[in-house]
Parts: C-alpha cells; structure tokens; sequence
C-alpha cells in the first residue's frame, strides 16, 4: 500500500489573512517505509499528517490511498480506512476517559464490526505487545503518559493496519519513554508497516530511515540515510 | 453494530446519571399527566355514561308548566297542577309507539318505625316504574297494579331507609308510618349508590300513586310523567305526538303557550356525553403540552451533550465510525431517554390516576389507548427531538471536532 501526494495546498482563510498551512507538496512513500517528517513549528506538519490520515481534506491537490483518489471517497469509505488502513496516533493520545485501556483499544473494532468475544481477544493481545498486559482495567487517568502513549499506539494497531501514522507521539514524554515508545515503532515498522511521524528531536529523526524537512508548507528536503541506520542502528 | 450504538447510549447515560434523570423528569410528568389527567376525563365520561344507562333509554319526561326557551321548566303560579292521571293514562292509550308510561307525585315526609324516625323522599309511582329505571327489588315484592286501584298500603324501601329504620333487621311485614298512615313494607330496592350528581339514590320510599295522592299528598295532580319510546327512531314523533295532545287534553287556544313542558332526557344526556369527552380532550391536550415542553428540554441537554462530546466524536470519527454510528448513538440516547422516562411517566399515572380515585372519590378509568398513546409519543418525541442534535453530532468533521476545545 502507497502513498502519493501530488501538488496539495491547504489554504486557511482567517479574515483578511489567508494562510498557506501547505503550499504544494509532492510526496509518494512505500509500503514499509519509516519516515520522519521534521520541520518548524507551524510549518505545516500537523496539517500534512492529518490529511494523510484521511481526518482532514486538501484544499487542492491529491491525495490517492493505495491508489484510490481520497477526494472521491463518500464519508463510509473514509471511516473504512480511518478504521481498517491506518491507525492514527496524537501527541495529546485523546483516549476516552471513561472507559479503561482495554475498551479504549477495543473501540476500532467495534467499527469494524468484530464480535465482543474477538475485540476483547485483539485488544488484550494489542495491549500485551505494547508492555501494557497488567493495565488493561486502568482508566487514562489512572496511567502515566508513556503508558497512556503506548495504549494509544495499541488502539491505533488493533485493527492491523498498513500505515501508522504519529504526529509528535514522543512531545509529551520524558527520553526514557520516548525510547520505549520508538522501540514499539520500530517493531511495528519491522512487521512492514508504513510508520509516518512527525517530531522535533533528532534524536527520534534518526530513527527513520526516511527524513522529510518541511518549512513553509513545503518540502525543504527528502533524505533517504543509507548504511546501517534507523531502527537497526538504535534498538538495542 | 445497532446492539454496539445501544449499548454506547446507555454507557453515555450512565456517566451522566443526574443530568439523564433530569431530563427524563420532563417525559415522565408529561406522560404520567397525559395518563392520568385522560383516565380523569374517562372517569367523568364513564359516569355519565353510566347515568344516562340508569335513566333508562329512550326516555321523555313530561312536567307541570310552561318552558323557558333554554328548555329549563318554570313554573308560574297555579301551573304545576296541570298534570293528571287521566294525561298519563290517555298517553298510554292513544299514542303509537309509547312503551310505558309511568306518572310519579313525590314529597318528603318524615317516617317513623319502631322507635327509628327518619326524613326521606317518598315517590308515588305505578309498577312500570322498574322497567323504565333501573330499580331492583332485593328482597320482598315490588307493589302491583291492583294494589295501586286498590289504593293499598305498602311501600317498597331504599337501602339507606331499610338500615336508618331497621338497623339489621328484616324490613319487610314491619310497619312503617309516613307522616301519618301506616304503610306496610312488601319490598327492599337492591342499593343502587350514588347518583351522578352526588345524591343518595337509595335513600327513597316507593308507593303506588293513587295511594300517594289520596293518604299522603293529597293531590290530584302528578309531579312528572315519565314515557319510554318503544324505539330512538319514534322518539320526536312521540314526542310531538305527546305535546299535541295534552294541548287538546288542557284545551289551550292555538296561540296559547304549552302549560306542560316535555323533554327528551336521553338528547340532553348526550349533550352532556358530548361535552364530556371534550373535557377529557382539553385534559389531554394540556397533559400534550408538558410533554412537548419534556420533549424540548431532551432536545436542549442532546445539544448540550453533543457539544461538550465533541472532542469523543472526533475520537470516534478517527478511530472509523460512520455517519450512522454516531447518528445512532445519539439518536438511541435521546430515546432512551423519552422511552424510559415515558414507562416511568405511565406507571406514574396509572399510579396517580388510582390515587386521585381513592383520595378524591373520583372516578377514573385507565384507557389502555391513552397509555399506549402517551408511550407511542414519548418515543416520537425522542425521535423527533434528538435528530436535530444526532445529525448535528454525526456531520462534525472529524479534524474539526478533534481541534475542539
Ligand atoms: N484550523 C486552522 N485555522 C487556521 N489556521 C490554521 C488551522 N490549523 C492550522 N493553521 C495554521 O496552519 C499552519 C500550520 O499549522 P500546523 O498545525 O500544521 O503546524 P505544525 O507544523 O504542526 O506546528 P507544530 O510543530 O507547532 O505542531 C500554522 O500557521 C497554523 O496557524
Ligand atoms: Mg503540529
């Protein structure tokens, strides 16, 4: 599964001043790839990483999901692949207060339509892959942010999709557990699914084989490292 | 994926306990108004009903005296004794169509047996009187023609007369004395309560009229004639059939106004079953209005929860809910809280309505059609008001409702 971007804008009018959040990006990533979009704040990043994720529509432009045009998609083929394509994770988490981990998780597979008894199962199942195997009953509040984090990352997993995408997963956390949630990123990278994130450290750049420095709404750079780098260089 | 939006709904519900409880306040007093203020109204219907029953069908009463246009009998001086026996019986003889008549004369006179006294009204009547009211003998025998020619003295008593004069004891052989003569008491009427107006309707002696007339009132005259029409159908031909010949009978010029005034009791009891149900309908429609306004504020805290849900939506949305998902979820609350509030609101005014009959003495009748009523418009009113909101909260862009603050 692809993703290309051709010539998308994502103009903002805000009175007498219109905003260019993008001014025109170009992009295609592979299935598999590990990209790092870095850039300024207010360049444009969020913006791009929301369209991507199939939450927010280009101005102008396209945008083709594995191939399929997103702009002529109806809203029940956009929540299928906000259910089933990707899995999106926020800096802020936005996991249901009320309801435990393990509920939080199950929830895309309610929209998938996946009986209690399965959605109970992968849930459970998601949670254990990200460390979380004894907080399944804890409600948000009742876990710190690396762990809300890494729920996050278990709902954005359950439904196996082909692309992650994170903005600013780690902005919240403190190193130690920014290392545990890339580390997860990484594993999930190594099951050959498309990861996407967006940050500001370099240190979590380095991660990503891929780097895209974005800055004015446009593609400053696209790097690809070559030799042994990313994940392979950092997990230990 | 419908069972999945219900539950959702009431895990929604449920986190929000009093505000849920709060809004279905307003279904439940509408409901349970709608339910009992109907079974009110039903009640007044019923009894009325139940009057005109006890009235007899077809039924004409001929009095003493000119009317009124508004058909309220007034009676100028000298003008009550037009009435006679020989009018009844010539009713009874030369109209076509009569199925029995029955003049009565009625006073009030104190009775006295053994040592018990006690004041009640006592109706000079003929046997027929049984099959045109709904009296019944309980015990003993009801007086017959003969004894009425004979002018015998024997009376059949009312329930309340039978316990105030004999506390216990059987009436009947035992003498009573009506002001002055003795009468023999041959008959108790089975008790028949009160009436619809509120007045004991057990607490009457009845006698043959001749006999009233001659021992008791002495009187020629008769109070009121009562006449059954054989059929509704020949009831206004009787009717003016009976006005024509008691002006022959009275002897009145052509331009002279009727001495007597003759009235069709079952057309006014109508009326008043009319007017009735019109009571019961304004009873409903005020009842509708609190359940309009219940159903105003389910639409109100909808929208309040949908804004202050706004960011969970846009969690939803992200996560892959359709459209329909959150349509349903919200709509599924709404009706969950009409359908809810309005079984309350029915066990309530059924409750309620049963209340109002044991504390008021009213009569009232829960309509199995006004339940279903109220509870068919409690869940159209969740509907109605929370697909407004519903909609509202399904349409939210997800990045939008995301961004929400
Ligand atoms: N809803 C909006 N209305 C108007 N302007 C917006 C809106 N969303 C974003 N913008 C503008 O678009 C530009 C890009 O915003 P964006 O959130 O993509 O930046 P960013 O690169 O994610 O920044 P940061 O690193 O601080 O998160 C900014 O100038 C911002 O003010
Ligand atoms: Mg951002």
């Amino acid at each position: 599964m692809t993703i290309a971007l051709t010539d998308v804008t994502k103009i903002y009018q805000m009175g007498d001043t219109t905003v260019h959040a993008l001014a025109g990006v170009t992009l295609s990533i592979n299935e598999g790839e590990f990209v790092a979009i870095i850039g300024p704040s207010g360049s444009g990043k969020s913006t791009l990483m929301n369209i991507l994720g199939c939450l927010d529509w280009p101005t102008s432009g396209s945008y083709r999901l594995a191939g399929q045009e997103v702009a002529s998609m109806n809203d029940d083929q956009l929540a299928l692949a906000r259910n089933k394509r990707i899995g999106f994770v926020f800096q802020n988490f936005n996991l249901l207060p009320r309801m435990s981990s393990l509920q939080n998780v199950a929830l895309p597979l309610v929209y998938a339509g996946v009986s209690k008894q399965e959605r109970q199962k992968r849930a459970a199942a998601a949670l254990a892959s990200v460390g979380l195997g004894e907080r399944m009953e804890h409600r948000p509040n009742e876990l710190s942010g690396g762990q809300r984090q890494r729920v996050a990352i278990a709902r954005a997993l359950v439904g196996d999709p082909a692309i992650i995408i994170a903005d600013e997963p780690t902005g919240n956390l403190d190193t130690k557990s920014s290392i545990e949630i890339m580390d997860i990123f990484c594993h999930l990278n190594g099951q050959g699914r498309m990861v996407i994130l967006v940050t500001h450290e370099p240190d979590i750049a380095d991660y990503a084989r891929r780097v895209i420095h974005v800055r004015d709404g446009l593609i400053l750079n696209d790097e690809v490292k070559q030799g042994v780098t990313g994940c392979s260089g950092k997990v230990s | 994926m419908f069972w999945e939006s219900v539950l959702i709904a009431f895990e929604g519900l449920r986190a929000n306990k009093l505000r849920s409880a709060l809004t279905m306040l307003g279904i439940i007093i509408g409901v349970g108004a709608v339910v009992s203020l109907v079974s009110l109204g039903m009640g007044v219907q019923q009894k009325v009903q139940k009057s005109i029953a006890s009235l007899g069908s077809n039924l004409i009463v001929v009095m003493p005296g000119a009317s009124k246009a508004a058909g309220v009998a007034h009676s100028a001086a000298g003008s009550n004794i037009t009435l006679t026996n020989q009018d009844a019986k010539a009713i009874a003889k030369e109209i076509s169509g009569v199925a029995h008549v029955v003049p009565s004369v009625s006073g009030t006179f104190q009775v006295i047996a053994g040592g018990q006294n006690w004041n009640t009204s006592v109706q000079g009547t003929t046997t027929e009187i049984l099959y045109i009211r709904d009296y019944k003998v309980g015990s003993g025998t009801f007086f017959t023609n003969s004894d009425d020619e004979s002018r015998a003295r024997v009376a059949v008593i009312g329930q309340t007369v039978a316990t105030n004069l004999f506390s216990g004891s059987d009436p009947i052989g035992q003498t009573i004395r009506i002001g002055k003569a003795p009468f023999r008491v041959i008959g108790v009427l089975e008790s028949k309560g009160q009436s619809s107006m509120g007045q004991d309707q057990d607490d009457i002696i009845l006698v043959p009229i001749t006999t009233a007339q001659d021992r008791l009132i002495g009187q020629t005259y008769v109070n009121n004639i009562n006449i059954q029409a054989e059929s509704e159908q020949v009831l206004d031909k009787v009717q003016e059939d009976i006005t024509s010949l008691l002006r022959t009978r009275h002897h009145l010029a052509a331009k002279a106004d009727d001495d007597f005034t003759v009235r069709n009791l079952t057309a006014i009891m109508e009326t008043m079953k009319e007017s009735t149900s019109a009571l019961t309908l304004f009873l409903g429609g005020v009842a509708a209005i609190s359940l309009l306004v219940g159903g105003i504020g389910i639409m109100n805290i909808m929208l309040v929860s949908v804004t202050e849900r706004t960011r969970e939506i846009g969690i939803r949305k992200a996560l892959g809910a359709t459209f329909r998902n959150i349509l349903l979820q919200f709509l599924i609350e709404a009706i969950v809280v009409s359908v809810t509030g309005g079984l309350i609101g029915i066990l309530l005014g059924v409750g309620g309505s049963y209340a109002i009959s044991k504390v008021a003495s009213m009569e009232t009748v829960v309509s199995s059609a006004a339940i279903i009523g109220a509870f068919g418009v409690s869940v159209f009113i969740g509907l109605f008001f929370g697909i407004y909101p519903a909609r509202k909260a399904a349409l939210l862009d997800p990045i939008d409702a995301l961004r929400y603050e």
